[in-house]
């Protein structure tokens, strides 16, 4: 559904979602990798499960929360790709301990 | 144009709405006057405890009272279930009071032991357990906690939910709420009683002052009196949701249904309800971080004050009129805990037009005025 605009520079950054390989661009946010990616939703709401993606992009409506090496709710928007950066779709609530 | 009711309410807070609920079902035609959404709303804020440890000291009767309401919280659960279709998530399964030093621990013996020397008070179970025990039922806390008392009959609620439910079952028992109807003043004429709302008058038979510290105003105009504190504001600071890790309740520190974790119980001297004291969510949160250490890595998401509705003792006042028979007014801190036995037990007294005074003669507010009784 995204594409990259033709002039977007930026090296390659190898990450995981999911566990699947992907390659992100130098700057992405977290939320702008997922859909890249192509992914149509990032995580499922704890209480009724409804699935979300990334929205505000804004770091405002806390939609693109993923689990980020091993750490849930993190905000995808307000995240910057890093090499070996292992992102996870959150089903439902955060782990109570990290 | 009067209308016809049977009985008003005034206040559609958790106290007023049960007071209503346990009315409707007893066949009165009900109208609650609320202020609406500008009311300083304990209902709101409060922190969701159905809880007995600790209640009671200096009143023996308030923790039979509580007792009494616990015990009948399982059938309002399944009533307001079955009337609204809505889960309030009763969780009934006792409950601890945690404590982060041999001082606090002693503190807590002597607290017990004194509310059970007093004559007359239920009997209920409530255990000191050391470090160790509480750990095997609470894992994850931290080196500092020294031990705690756990009671079996504490537990906690949904209470927005329960709120949302109440307001729900009372619309389709045919209860009439009027919101924006702030109740500047009473008449009593003829047996009968006009408040002058916001939005008109309002004609009653009886009524019921169930308007939290605003009672204080309303009682002197059908001849009672609420002596309120008005400035006990308490604090509660949310963390995000959270996969399920407690079991049991802790007084200052529960995980809901959905998985937040409310943090609370502050007190402190202050009557605006619009702004946090910092400096007292950094204690509360760290204490918080010494029952459990990982939640130093969890997220807060909202925190907010709130003033409690408490009487001058910090007892509920159950009174009716001498002067203006059918004039009732239930003052009290507890509404989510007492909800049960508002309902169940208050409720159809008023409907009957008397209070029992076996049970409630002693939460009349006779009892701040030793002069006037004696």
């Amino acid at each position: 559904m995204f594409k990259r605009l033709p002039d977007t520079q930026g090296a390659a950054v190898a990450v995981t979602i999911d566990g699947e390989p992907f390659n992100a661009r130098e700057g992405d946010s977290v939320a702008a990798a997922l859909l890249a990616a192509g992914r149509s939703y990032c995580r499922e709401t704890p209480v009724t499960g409804a699935k979300r993606a990334p929205y505000c992009m804004m770091g405002v409506c806390f939609d693109c929360l993923v689990t980020v090496d091993g750490i849930g709710n993190r905000q995808g928007c307000l995240t910057r790709v890093e090499d070996g950066m292992r992102i996870e779709t959150q089903h439902g609530k955060r782990e109570a301990r990290a | 144009m009067p209308q016809d009711h049977d009985i008003a309410v005034v206040g559609g807070g958790l106290l007023g709405s049960a007071i209503a609920f346990g009315l409707a079902r007893e066949g009165q035609r009900v109208v609650v006057l609320d202020e609406g959404d500008v009311a300083k709303r304990a209902s709101r804020g409060n922190f969701a405890l159905v809880w007995v440890q600790s209640k009671g000291l200096g009143m023996p009767a308030y923790t039979g009272w509580t007792i009494n309401s616990t015990q009948a919280w399982p059938q309002l659960e399944a009533e307001l279930k079955e009337r609204t279709g809505l889960d309030v998530c009763l969780e009934q399964t006792g409950g601890f009071s945690i404590c982060l030093s041999e001082r606090e621990m002693e503190q807590r013996r002597d607290v017990l032991r004194r509310i059970h020397a007093q004559e007359g008070v239920a009997k209920y179970d409530v255990a000191l357990l050391d470090r160790r025990e509480v750990e095997k039922m609470l894992p994850g806390i931290g080196p500092d906690v020294v031990g705690g008392s756990y009671c079996p009959l504490d537990g906690h609620v949904n209470a927005l939910r329960l709120f949302r439910a109440f307001h729900v079952a009372n619309q389709r028992l045919g209860i009439d709420y009027k919101p924006d109807h702030r109740v500047g003043a009473i008449d009593f004429e003829r047996g009968r009683f006009r408040l002058q709302t916001s939005q008109g008058e309002i004609e009653a038979g009886k009524i019921v002052l169930a308007a939290g510290n605003a009672n204080a105003q309303l009682a002197p105009m059908v001849g009672l009196s609420a002596p309120m504190q008005f400035n006990c504001r308490g604090q509660i600071v949310v963390t995000e949701r959270l996969q399920r890790f407690m079991r049991y309740p802790i007084g200052t520190l529960r995980q809901t249904d959905e998985g937040t974790v409310m943090i609370g119980d502050s007190y402190e001297d202050s009557t605006d309800d619009r702004g946090i004291n910092t400096a007292i969510n950094s204690v509360m949160l760290d204490r918080a971080q010494r029952t459990f250490p990982f939640l130093a890595n969890v997220n807060v998401v909202r925190s907010w004050s709130c003033l409690r509705v408490m009487t001058q003792d910090g007892f509920p006042i159950y009174d009716q009129s001498e002067s203006c028979p059918g004039a009732f007014i239930a003052c009290c801190h507890s509404g989510v805990t007492l909800a049960a036995v508002h309902a169940y037990t208050l409720a159809p007294m008023i409907a009957r037009g008397a209070l029992d005074l076996q049970q409630t003669g002693v939460f009349s507010a006779q009892r701040f005025h030793v002069q006037k009784a004696a």
